[in-house]
Order: C-alpha cells, then sequence, then structure tokens
C-alpha cells in the first residue's frame, strides 16, 4: 500500500491550492509550479493529500499506487 | 427509495458524490442535473474554451465515471420541488425521488439577464453551451462591446483581446471591482485592461442594446453609441433557488445554512457552492461565495457529515479566488477591506502584492498579481489568524 504523489508541471499554473491542504508534500519553486516536498504518502496524511490533489483547478496532480 | 439525491451537477454537486463514495458512503446516490451536457467545470468557459478553438467541454463526470461510482446521473433533469419533511424531491416530466440519508442542493445560479439579452448577437456566459456559441461568435466579430466588468466580463474582455477584437468594456460603476479591493486595486486592475488595448467606459448607465444595422448599438446614458458585431453581458447572477419556494427552507439571498453547510431548521438537508448562505464561523457571520475553491471545500466537507454523522465538520475555509486575465493571475484571499488603502508590497508592471490588516491589527485580506508564493504565503496566514506584520515580515514581495 504505498501511494504517491506526482505533479504534470505543465498542467500546474502555481495556483497553491495544494499546499494549503498539505504543506508537507507540496511547494512553489522560484517559477511558481508546485514542487513535491515529500513524494511517499503516510497513511495519516492520506485524506489531506487527496484534498490537495482535488483543490487543483488545473488538475496537476494525482496520486498513484494501492 | 435511494440514500442520498445531489442536485445539480455544477463542480459543487459533482464532488459530493465522489466524496460520498471515498467517505464509504454505500446506499444509492443519485445526481439531477437541469442540462442535457455531461457535468462539466465552469472556470474554463471565460478562459481557454473561448481562446482554444479545439476546447472541449471541461467534463467533471462522464457515465463511465458515474457508472464506475454506482451513481445514477439523471441529465436533462429539472428539480421542481423540495419536500424536507417528506424527504423527496419533486422533478419535472420524471418521478419524484424519495432520499433517505440526505438532500444535497447544489444548484448554483445562472447568469443574470435583462430584457436587452435575448436578441441575436448578445451572449451570457455561464454553461458550456454559452461558451461555445460565444466562442462562436467570437472569432467572426471584430468589435465586442462587453456589459459589466466584474470577473466573467473582464476574462470575457482578455480572451477578445486574445482573439484580436476591438473591445470596448462598459460598466455602471466608476471603480469595477472597487466594492471588492477598494480603490488601489480596482485601478490597478483597471490598468491591466488599458495595457491591453482594451478601451474602459466605466461609470456610465446602459440605456439601451439594440439592432444598428447588421450590428448590435450600445446605447449609453451619457449619449455615446458603441457599435459592435457582439456583446457580452456580465451582470452577475441569480441564484437557482425558485424550485426551492415551496420547501420550507429559508432563502435569503441563497439558502441559509448552519456551520456545517445543513439547511437552518433541517437535520438533512444540505448546501453547497453558490447557492449556499452558510454561518462561517470564522468570520461570526453568513456568508456566500461564488468561488470555484469554495464549492470545492464544501462538497468535501458535505460528503463527510454525511457519511461520518458522528464526525462532521464545519465550513470555515478562506475565501479565496483566482482570474486569468491578459495572461496575469489575479489572486483575492481572505475578505480585503474596501474602505481601508492597503499595504502595498509590490506594485510594478511584473508583480502586485497587496494586503489588507483589521481593526485588530490582523491580516484580513490579500490581492495579488503574479506573485504565487505571496499569495500561499498569505493565505496561510489568513488562516491561522496572522497579524499584519507577520505578512509583511514572510511575504516576499
Amino acid at each position: 500500500m504505498d501511494i504517491t504523489v506526482h505533479a504534470d508541471l505543465d498542467a500546474c499554473d502555481g495556483y497553491g491550492n495544494c499546499i494549503l491542504q498539505a504543506p508537507d508534500y507540496f511547494e512553489l519553486d522560484d517559477e511558481g509550479l508546485v514542487r513535491i516536498r515529500r513524494q511517499q504518502v503516510r497513511a495519516e496524511d492520506r485524506e489531506a493529500v487527496e484534498r490537495a490533489v482535488a483543490s487543483c483547478p488545473a488538475e496537476a496532480l494525482r496520486l498513484a499506487g494501492e | 427509495m435511494t440514500g442520498v439525491v445531489v442536485v445539480g451537477g455544477s463542480v459543487g454537486g459533482v464532488r459530493t458524490v465522489r466524496w460520498l463514495r471515498r467517505y464509504g458512503y454505500r446506499d444509492g446516490i443519485t445526481l439531477v442535473e437541469r442540462e442535457a451536457e455531461l457535468p462539466h467545470d465552469k472556470p474554463p468557459l471565460s478562459k481557454s474554451v473561448l481562446t482554444d478553438g479545439d476546447a472541449v467541454a471541461p467534463t467533471l463526470l462522464s457515465r463511465e465515471d458515474a457508472a464506475e461510482l454506482g451513481v445514477e446521473l439523471l441529465l436533462g433533469c429539472r428539480a421542481v420541488g423540495l419536500n424536507p419533511a417528506a424527504g423527496t424531491v419533486d422533478l419535472a416530466e420524471h418521478a419524484a425521488l424519495t432520499y433517505r440519508d440526505g438532500v444535497v442542493i447544489a444548484t448554483g445560479a445562472r447568469a443574470r439577464a435583462a430584457d436587452w439579452t435575448s436578441q441575436p448577437g448578445v451572449h451570457l456566459l455561464r454553461s458550456w453551451q454559452q461558451a461555445a456559441r460565444l466562442r462562436t461568435g467570437l472569432r467572426r466579430a471584430e468589435r465586442v462591446v462587453v456589459i459589466g466588468a466584474g470577473f466573467i466580463g473582464a476574462e470575457v474582455a482578455s480572451a477578445a483581446r486574445a482573439l484580436g477584437c476591438r473591445v470596448h468594456l462598459v460598466d455602471t460603476v466608476a471603480r469595477p471591482m472597487a466594492r471588492h479591493v477598494g480603490d488601489e486595486v480596482a485601478g490597478i486592475l483597471h490598468g491591466l485592461h488599458h495595457s491591453s488595448g482594451v478601451r474602459t467606459v466605466f461609470g456610465q448607465q446602459v440605456d439601451g442594446v439594440h439592432p444598428v444595422g447588421a450590428g448590435i448599438g450600445v446605447r449609453l446614458a451619457g449619449g455615446e453609441l458603441l457599435e459592435a458585431d457582439l456583446v457580452v453581458a456580465g451582470l452577475g447572477v441569480q441564484l437557482n433557488t425558485e424550485w426551492l419556494a415551496g420547501s420550507g427552507l429559508r432563502l435569503h439571498d441563497g439558502v441559509m445554512a448552519d456551520t456545517r453547510c445543513r439547511a437552518v431548521g433541517t437535520d438533512n438537508v444540505y448546501v453547497v457552492g453558490d447557492v449556499a448562505r452558510w454561518r462561517h464561523t470564522g468570520y461570526g457571520e453568513y456568508v456566500r461565495s461564488e468561488h470555484w475553491t469554495n464549492a470545492v471545500e464544501a462538497a468535501e466537507i458535505v460528503a463527510n457529515n454525511i457519511a461520518n454523522p458522528d464526525r462532521q465538520r464545519d465550513h470555515a475555509p478562506t475565501p479565496y479566488v483566482w482570474s486569468d486575465q491578459y495572461g496575469r493571475k489575479i489572486q483575492i484571499a481572505g475578505r480585503p477591506d474596501p474602505a481601508r488603502p492597503p499595504v502595498l508590497l509590490r506594485s510594478d508592471a511584473e508583480r502586485v502584492v497587496a494586503v489588507w490588516g483589521d481593526d485588530a491589527d490582523r491580516l484580513c485580506g490579500m490581492a495579488t498579481v503574479d506573485a504565487p508564493r505571496a499569495a500561499v504565503r498569505g493565505r496561510q496566514l489568513l488562516a491561522t489568524g496572522g497579524s499584519l506584520d507577520d505578512a509583511v515580515a514572510a511575504v516576499d514581495g
């Protein structure tokens, strides 16, 4: 049960909603695009990261695994 | 008899359905949507859909998705009544639905019409159909008049300019957006229109819109006649609450709901999105939001509250809206105080960062242009009750 989170930098438009939901996992780089801070999603963080993925207006994030 | 009925297939309704399943709700779910099209997202309709000829409807839920989720999808199906006591939703031309666990009102709003908006060449913009028609019209139009300089009007003006049209942007108020962000930032936004070649006509009423030759004339109160090939009306919204007239629900600029998005006076009628006027514990008052992020966040809360009634949560978001205009990204968070000048941490051709403090010197609002990292820092401080000083120190202008 190895869940990982991934970003599509072409789709990302720097909204930052993901960071508000799960700051341990996401940040914005100098260009204002997402950088994944932690790819492996801890079980206790799963719901927050799912909310982060769902919060992206550009659908730039996805979860994989399980 | 089903478990939950969700009325309205825009982002609020669709996300509620998805989160219900994600949170383990196993009983029947029926999603009712008035339009014949598959549920689709709204933000792209005033942006990429207009400028990109190949863009297709931004579908939120396909028939396959619905089948996988075990959701009954009723398209082209209009809700005409709700009886909370009986647990029924009345539909036009369809048998009434009875729900066991709850109903979610997510019927949102439609574009506000005027007596001149139903003539040929005049466009409203809210649905995919309207966006597709507008896109076709913009491609053929040379002269475009946009009436209403709120977010929709501004984005349409931006799209029309990107397509090479000559654009007039008209608004009855002298300083559009000042009601939300005050004069200084409204002036900056005004400047974005100008620097992209949009001619603005603010502070004038529209007296009439009527055919003139092969085109359309927009007559302004000052006497000027603007001639156009196409007119777009961005006059705000009309909430879709007429169907609730006999329901007993409290309807005052939306459906009034408690901190958990439960319609006042009920225990299993929930409200999500533009149509909800819910009590926000952070602000201690009833608020209504027309923003995408609000609907998305409320949907998750409502689904949780239905699926996990012993672990209900309040919906107390930090308000957030973005707007894409002329290749710039505008972001507004919290509640800027329009009567108070902001602290302009940055204000140049490249970037704008404006922050507002309240009487207790807490950060209460923020507006940025092309400053994504500042916007995130500001939103985090707003969520945690940070001070204006914290914002000034932390935000990298």
